[in-house]
């Protein structure tokens, strides 16, 4: 790869990267992905696929066996300090030490990337309190929940101001509430022009906050591309509606299969190029009458079960 | 910012972080051993020693001074960079360090840096309990501090290699248990190796603590059983060794990085 100016070159470009382990397993196996500057970025795929690898590698706490990856044009490989200087990571595990104080293992952080201490504390005190954790600033950091946890670590990454936004599934086992707010301020300092690459298990999440969208598995990219462009390709989706009354046999519609699931609830499947007023007008004509709808599953969870299944499937055909 | 002056930034917030944890904890870091050589005191020092008396124009307690202080720092410099970095690693905070941008010196030279202050703050607490028992004056107050700095950085260096290579808290337990312990009991801080008969003399001189605690013994007490010189010189060449050893165990991430 060719040195960019880190000014225009994109947030990231991870070109052919190789990770095999001592024990032999193959982690990634060459795989590459560009992320433009400003981008959220979804980056999926089940246990084990090689996500975690793949953010171990960018932020230097895993070697990688072959390739490389730049962070705005700089080398991680070969410029590791520059690149670093780029990046806040958020890791999947709790890693700071509990017994500490948030306020100083903010401070902390900042100290290890060379921020004198005054402009540490200031820094410290703005994002505790937009994490909404400055109450608990003085507090040992075991005392805190498991969300307060989750929210110190993206304060503590918010520490360097990156340029580049690392999370490792930030919000597994928060609940909703504290998901909201912490979509709330990783979506704000998008706004404000950090990249953003988000790993996530709950594809909600991805799909609602992030544009595009890489999916690995087995170490490979099995897709990569606009999060509009992934959804356009769920040809089919499933709708659970309630209806007001018992339904004994749905009826048979045509180009929707229509499935009873209990007396008053009914599952419609319906290709996207089937508009769903015509669905609600047949229904009317036989006499149901819907009090409430939703999605089977989320569609970006629909698609991601395809695909890795799909990725799956021909391995098996490949190794028979 | 240049390099240089945000590693001086990172160097600075390890050693604090260091050393407001030994404070945090001084129930824990600085109180017990200052028990533990008042006991030898006592007991070894009045009681048993009162009955020994002189060595080299020394009383016996006056004699075991020396050794005990660098007996102190050398367990502490160990215990406490084993047992912090140990603790990072074991908690994974060891990460916050290996992501930032920071050279491998300055996480070594942190992590030293708090182990010696624990260890020289120990070393002043027990010179002074000393004092409670026997009346001394440093005959080379530099050679003293030099001696027992170059003791406490090169525990404190091993002991940083012990937690690279540790995996579990059991790991960091048995290098002083059969290591650094019967080598100090053995390196003369109770007694002269010209006490000992041949072959033990010259076996003595193979231990790297004699040289140490000789050397202090030289600064406080003005007496030695080896060439004070030389063996400042040899612990400038450990420190110089297990420091490079040790970044380069850094940089390999040995233990850190997969």
């Amino acid at each position: 790869m060719s040195p960019q100016h880190p000014e225009t070159a994109p947030a990231l470009v991870v070109d052919n990267l190789r990770k095999t382990y001592g024990n032999g397993v193959e982690a990634l196996k060459g795989i590459s992905l560009t992320v433009q500057q400003g981008d959220f970025f979804a980056l999926l795929g089940p246990n084990g696929a090689g996500k975690s690898t793949l953010i171990g590698i960018l932020s230097s706490l895993v070697s990688s066996t072959g390739g490389d990856a730049r962070i705005f044009g700089i080398s991680v490989n070969q410029q590791r300090n520059e690149a670093m200087k780029l990046i806040g990571l958020v890791p999947q595990e709790i890693n700071f030490n509990q017994f500490e104080k948030p306020f100083d293992i903010c401070v902390n952080e900042a100290g290890f990337y060379g921020i004198p201490r005054k402009i540490a504390a200031v820094r410290a005190e703005k994002y505790l309190k937009e994490l909404r954790l400055w109450d608990k600033a003085y507090h040992q950091a075991r005392e805190l929940s498991g969300g307060m946890k989750r929210r110190l670590m993206i304060a503590r990454a918010m520490m360097n101001e990156p340029r580049l936004l690392i999370l490792d599934e930030p919000t597994a086992g928060v609940d909703i509430e504290i998901r909201r707010s912490m979509w709330h301020f990783v979506s704000g300092i998008n706004a404000a022009g950090t990249t953003v690459i988000l790993t996530t298990h709950y594809l909600e999440e991805a799909e609602q906050l992030c544009r595009n969208i890489a999916i690995i598995d087995h170490g490979t990219i099995v897709e990569d591309t606009t999060m509009k462009r992934l959804l356009a390709k769920l040809d089919v989706e499933t709708f659970v509606l309630d209806t007001a009354e018992p339904v004994s046999t749905p009826p048979t519609l045509d180009g929707i299969a229509l499935r009873r699931v209990d007396e008053r609830t009914l599952e419609a499947e319906i290709a996207r190029t089937h508009d769903l007023n015509s669905l609600f007008a047949a229904l009317s004509a036989h006499g149901i009458t819907v009090t409430s709808m939703r999605n089977k599953t989320n569609r970006l969870e629909e698609l991601f079960v395809r695909l890795v299944e799909g990725g799956r499937n021909g391995a098996k055909e490949q190794a028979a | 910012m240049s390099n240089l002056s945000a590693n001086l930034v990172a160097y600075r917030t390890i050693a604090r972080r260091e050393i407001v944890r030994i404070l945090r904890i001084w129930t824990q870091t600085l109180i017990p051993p200052v028990i533990t050589i008042t006991l030898y005191f006592v007991i070894f020092g009045k009681l048993i020693g009162g009955r020994i008396g002189t060595i080299e124009g020394f009383t016996y307690m006056q004699f075991i001074v020396p050794g005990m202080v660098m007996m102190s720092v050398i367990n502490n410099s160990y215990m406490n960079i084993s047992s912090s970095f140990f603790g990072a690693k074991f908690q994974r905070s060891v990460e916050e360090m290996l992501v930032a941008p920071m050279s491998n010196w300055v996480i070594l030279a942190g992590y030293v840096t708090g182990a010696v202050a624990r260890a020289l703050a120990v070393g002043v607490l027990v010179l002074v309990v000393a004092l409670f028992f026997t009346n001394l004056h440093l005959v080379h107050p530099l050679i003293a501090l030099v001696s027992v700095t170059l003791g406490a950085i090169i525990f404190a260096l091993a002991g940083f290699i012990n937690a690279m290579y540790a995996k579990k808290f059991d790991d960091i337990a048995l290098v002083p248990t059969f290591i650094i312990t019967p080598l100090t009991y053995l390196g003369g801080v109770f007694y002269s190796i010209k006490m000992m008969s041949e072959p033990w003399q010259t076996i003595s001189r193979a231990n790297p603590i004699l040289y140490m605690v000789n050397t202090f013994r030289f600064g406080v007490l003005g007496i030695s059983d080896v060439s004070v010189g030389p063996a400042l010189l040899v612990m400038v060449g450990f420190v110089i060794a297990l420091g490079v050893l040790a970044v380069h165990l850094l940089k390999r991430g040995v233990g850190l990085r997969s």
